[in-house]
Parts: C-alpha cells; structure tokens; sequence
C-alpha cells in the first residue's frame, strides 16, 4: 500500500513521522510505503485519517490518497481533497473521471489527444494499446497505464537525513538553569523522536548556547552506550551545565544529536546483571557533583615503578575494551596497603641512623620493629625523578606503617592493614 | 472458620508447622576467604555487612579478597573509599579486576561517602558496594545517625547486591545483618617481620576474623602476606642486593 500527500507544508517532515522510505513525486507531493502501517493504525482509511489528523496537527494543508501504486495514489492525491482511498484493482474506475492534465503529458501529446477528444483517463483508458503504441509511441503506452491506474515502479526514497539538530531562540535571557531545562526538554524530546522513527539512538550529544553577550557556549556530552532516554538526557544536560555554568544568560539554545545504531545487547544467561550504562552515567554525574570531576572512574595502573602510580579512566569504557581476556589467577590473600593522600608529614627520632620514634598527623609511637632502608629512585632522565629510603615500621600503637625519606623530609606513607 | 484453625487444617495438610511469616534466608555471596566463609556462610545479599577493626587488623586484606572475588565473579563492584585510602597496585596484585571496579574518592568526606553510597544503590545493579571508612576519624563515624544507616539498609533490600561498611568501629549496630571484627592473631604470636639484620622483611600478618552477628560469636583466622608488593628492582641503587633478597625471600614464602 502507498500513500500520498500532494498540498503545502513541510510535507517531506510529515511523511517521514509515518514511514523512513519516502519519495518526493514533485515539489508539491510525497509519496510513502505504508505498507505496515496497518499493524500500528489498522485500516487503510485509518492509515489516511491519522496523516490528515497530523497533518492539520502541523499546520500541513494537504489531501491524503492511498493505492495499491505509487501512481494511482499520486493522480489520486492530485485530482481529489480530502481523503481518498483506492480499493485494489478499482484504480482506472475511481480515476477515470479525472482530467488528463494530472498526468503532466507533453504539449504536443496533450494537444494530439485534445485533438481526438480525449480529455479523461476513463477515455484514454479505453483505447486499445496497440493503436496507442503505433500513433503515440512509449509515452502514449505508458500514459495509458497510468490512466488505468496499473503502473508499477518502485519509489526511490530520499535519503535519509545524517543530522539530528533542532534550535529554539528565547523569547528573554535566562539566567537560570532551571528555566532552561523546558527548552531543552522540547528539543530531546523532538530529536529522540525523530531518531527512533528511523529507528536510531544517539551517543553523543551537543549542545550550542548562545549567551546575551554574543558569545557561543558549547558542551558535548558523551553516552557510554547509545540511547534515545530523552529524560536521561535532560537530567545528564542539567547537571552538566550546573557543574560548568554558562558564563551569560542564554538567548538561543541549539541541540545537536549524533546519529548511531541503537545498542544491540544480549545478557547471558547465567552473567550477573551489570548497571544499565546510561542509567550508571546519570549516577556517575550525579556522584561528580558531589565529590567533584575526575573522582569517579575505574582506576588504571600505569607502566612505571613510581609509587602510588595510576590513573582514573571511564568506568564502563575500560570495562568495554577489557571486557574479555583479563581474567586472571583469581583471590590471591595478600596484606593490603592504605594509602594515605597526600602523605602525613613524620617528625622521626633516629636510633643508630635508623627510625626510633614517630610523630605524625595521628600517629605516635616508638618504634618497636622495622625492616629498611629500602632505597628506590626513578625517573632520573625526567624533570621529575623520585628518589626515597622506605622503612616497614612496627609502632608501639600496635600499627604497621611504611615511613620513608625523601630530599623533602619524612614521610608515614600509608599503613598496612 | 478463625484463622487458628484454618492454620492447623493447613499445617495437618503440608504435615508441618506452617511459617508462613518467616522471611526467605538470604543469598550469600563468597568473601574469597575460604576460613571466613566456613564459618559466616558468605556475606548476604540485599543486607549490610560490616566489617570493623583496628588499624593494621587486616580488614583491608579482607576487603580485597572479597572484592576480587566479587570482580572475578564478573560483578561490577563499587568502592566508595571516604579517605582516599584505596591502593590499586596491591588490589591488583590481590586479584581485583580494576576494570569492574568503579572507585569514588570522597576525599575525606564521609558525608559525601554516605550520599555516593545511597545513590550508587538507588542506580542498582552492582553486585557489591562498599563503603570505607577505615580511616575517618571515630568520632566523625558515630556521628553518622542511625537512621542513615538504615536508609542504606532498606535500600539495599530486595536487590543482589552486597553492602558493605568498613570502619574503625561498629556504627551500623542493628542496620547490620552480618559483623565481622578483625584483629591481628593474638594468641599465636606471628611476628610481622622476619628475621634479623638487614635482610629483614615484612612478610604479613595472621588476621582473626570474629562473626558479632547474627548468632554467637565464631572465630576464623587467614593469613594476609606480604607477597606482592612491587618492589622497584630495575632501578634501584645502593641496596638492590638487599632489595632482591627480599623479593627473593617473599617469592618463596609466597611460594
């Protein structure tokens, strides 16, 4: 089944909401495959009255007609307002009283057929298709088909918009960030329908302030995992810009969405369940909040022996690209280390060159047993190299700590615990 | 009919005592210790555990092994560590899959920690929370209300996931459903370091596990040495002898 819009208005915009495979007959008409429609609205005649519905909804002056073909439903939207739907294999009946004009013959061809008397498609869908084809050649033939509503032909689709963008100019500044979630409610919304009529997601999402002063704002937000969560995406946007506010108030406000397949997953069977990455993402900017940027993330080890050497990366990111091959030996029982950051500055007592009591930041006591000085240095051939003794100390507080000294003093690292 | 005899009618058809109140035991999930899981069970599901102790009592070394066995078990795991305390070079070497642990540093805020924490259960779907207060200070601790404790408690119920409290002391109090205490072996008097002189070495400790609750006190003990500290042998000066010896000498105690 194949429906058309012939009228004014963005017409493309709204064949688009019912169907991705839209073609542009003329400037004035669109034809879509609504075949599957039916699953969603039922009847053909239901088909029409919700494009007419939102067609009258977006301010679209168009008639709707539907045919078996892409021709029938085009003369049809042409020739008759309204809505109007073609029974298969009544197309020549239900055209045939229509002008020849609708089928945009040339003006030699017109005036031939004028010339003759035929001036409707039921008249030329009469005349025999032999005596077209010796007198009017390929044109007159397939003139013919059309008028008796039998042309077949496939519809060559548009091509699909790459951008997701919509932009709303504000009617005043708005200085609060509160005010600016309505706006930007209306365009994730817009955007993520647009997205999952075609069938997409996003994973990235942009967006462009502009501020009274002229100036422009950009924030990009990255998804760990596409989605189309338009609430998700207003709360992600939200704690964004109240963690990097725009330094003007906004006037115009721009969204930009980043087209992607959706997320195919599939949990095994018998795999814990694992958080829902856009759902975690939320949770996660919501905790950076709370305890500020880049405290929250998976730690990396990196490939030095300085101490204490490591990095924050993207939770789920690295658990993506780790996600097979490092298993390893499994729970190995070995003495675990706090680390105290930044280190706790030791006023120290030596005992023969050797630590014999300890003052710091919470700590006290005499030494009773310690193992040392184990001396490390590296990064010399850098600006910043490293270079300590370090002592495993027993305390009389009955605590193992690891103290050592650095050209800067000395330090209680961290306990063993 | 009145309920008491409907009961019995029901209890004369099932041919037992109907308990009908009584609430599901709870899944438990394995520490990675198998001393402390003969004698707790594991660590429940959907309840908080808390584990307290002095410092140097081995409730880190703990912590650790029940972290990497919840990452090998392939949980995602959270730690919300309120003192930045956290070592990743020996969570590693403990066998911690870093990559499915998400790690909040609160930077000495155990406020800040609590509020993670919920949130961090509220978004579901972790196998384990802990939450590390081994450093705050006990008096910061007490001043956590009861009744934070037991908003963490209910939000924890009715999920899979294991919630963790690692303190000085017990906070929790009835919000807990298991507490472990640990304390360094008392009784057996294993000395931390070996040897005398300068080849002397940290080996580790012995850590006594003590169940609070539920029930009656049970006692476990594992070892927690000192094998896998990265020593920085390629460019050490001066005592790499020394160093390597100790490595060495770990290797083969480890061994």
């Amino acid at each position: 089944m194949f429906a058309s819009l012939h009228g004014a208005g963005n017409l493309t915009a709204l064949a688009l909401e019912f169907s991705p495979v839209v073609e542009r007959s003329a400037r004035d008409t669109v034809t879509l495959d609504a075949s599957g429609l039916d699953r969603l609205f039922g009847f053909p005649q239901d088909i029409a009255a919700a494009m007419a519905r939102r067609a009258a909804e977006t301010g679209v002056r168009a008639s709707v007609a539907m045919a078996s073909n892409p021709d029938a439903a085009i003369c049809a939207a042409r020739g008759f307002a309204g809505v109007s739907i073609i029974p298969h294999g009544d197309e020549a009946k239900f055209l045939g009283e229509l002008p020849l004009a609708l089928l945009g013959p040339s003006h030699e061809l017109l005036e031939t057929l004028e010339r003759w008397g035929i001036r409707r498609f039921r008249e030329l869908a009469a005349l025999p298709p032999l005596g077209i084809a010796e007198r009017l050649g390929p044109e007159g033939l397939r003139l013919r088909e059309l008028a008796r509503g039998e042309a077949e032909r496939k519809l060559t689709p548009l091509r699909e918009p790459t951008r997701f963008e919509d932009e709303i100019e504000l009617e005043y500044p708005v200085e609060l960030l509160e005010p600016l979630a309505f706006p930007l409610a209306r365009l994730f919304n817009g955007l993520t329908t647009r997205l999952a009529t075609r069938a997409l997601a996003t994973d990235e999402l942009r967006l462009r302030l502009k501020l009274e002063n002229r100036a422009e704002y950009r924030r990009t937000l990255r998804l760990p995992a596409p989605s189309l969560d338009g609430k998700a995406f207003l709360k992600l946007a939200q704690l964004d810009l109240a963690a990097h506010p725009p330094p003007a108030p906004v006037i115009h406000v721009r969204v930009e969405m980043n087209p992607v397949l959706p997320r195919a997953a599939q949990s095994g069977l018998f795999l814990p369940a694992a958080p829902e990455p856009v759902k975690l993402e939320l949770t996660l900017a919501r905790i950076r909040a709370i305890v500020g940027e880049g405290r929250v993330g998976s730690p990396e080890l990196l490939d030095t022996h300085r101490p204490d050497a490591f990095r924050m990366v993207d939770a789920l990111a690295h658990a993506r690209a780790n996600e097979r091959g490092s298993a390893d030996g499994g729970v190995r029982l070995t003495l675990a280390f706090r680390i105290f950051r930044p280190p706790r500055a030791a006023r120290v007592a030596l005992d023969s060159g050797q630590p014999g009591f300890v003052a710091a930041q919470g700590i006290r006591g005499q030494v009773m047993e310690r193992a040392g000085p184990w001396r490390t240095s590296g990064d010399w051939w850098t600006r910043d190299p490293w270079s300590r003794d370090e002592w495993d100390i027993a305390l009389s507080d009955g605590a193992l700590y690891r103290l050592y000294c650095a050209p800067e003093g000395w330090f209680v690292e961290g306990s063993y615990d | 009919m009145d309920g008491a005899a409907l009961k019995k009618q029901f209890e004369s058809a099932l041919a037992g005592p109907l308990e009908w109140q009584a609430r599901p035991a709870p899944e438990m999930a394995r520490t990675g210790v198998h001393e402390v899981d003969a004698s707790t069970g594991g660590l429940p599901r959907g309840g908080l555990t808390e584990i307290h102790g002095a410092a140097s009592s081995g409730r880190t070394s703990l912590l650790l092994a029940i972290l990497a066995e919840s990452t090998g078990r392939e949980d995602v795991c959270a730690l919300v560590d309120a003192e930045d305390a956290f070592d990743p070079i020996r969570a590693a070497a403990a066998g911690v899959r870093l990559n499915r642990l998400l790690w909040v540093r609160c930077a000495h805020n155990a406020e800040h920690a609590l509020k993670a924490a919920d949130l961090l259960i509220q978004g579901g779907g972790f196998g384990l929370v802990a939450m590390d207060l081994g450093d705050t200070p006990p008096e910061t601790a007490r001043r956590i209300s009861l009744t934070s404790w037991f908003r963490l408690r209910r939000a924890v119920e009715n999920t899979p996931t294991v919630l963790l409290a690692l303190a000085r002391q017990s906070n929790a109090k009835t919000c807990a459903s298991l507490t472990l205490e640990c304390r360094p072996e008392a009784r057996v008097r294993v000395a931390p370091f070996s040897g005398r002189g300068p080849g002397r070495l940290l080996r580790g400790m012995r850590v006594q596990v003590t169940r609070r609750k539920p029930g009656q006190a049970v006692t476990a003990a594992f070892d927690a040495c000192d094998a896998c500290a990265p020593q920085p042998l390629a460019y050490a000066r001066g005592s790499l002898r020394a160093a390597t010896l100790r490595a060495a000498t770990v290797r083969e105690r480890c061994v």
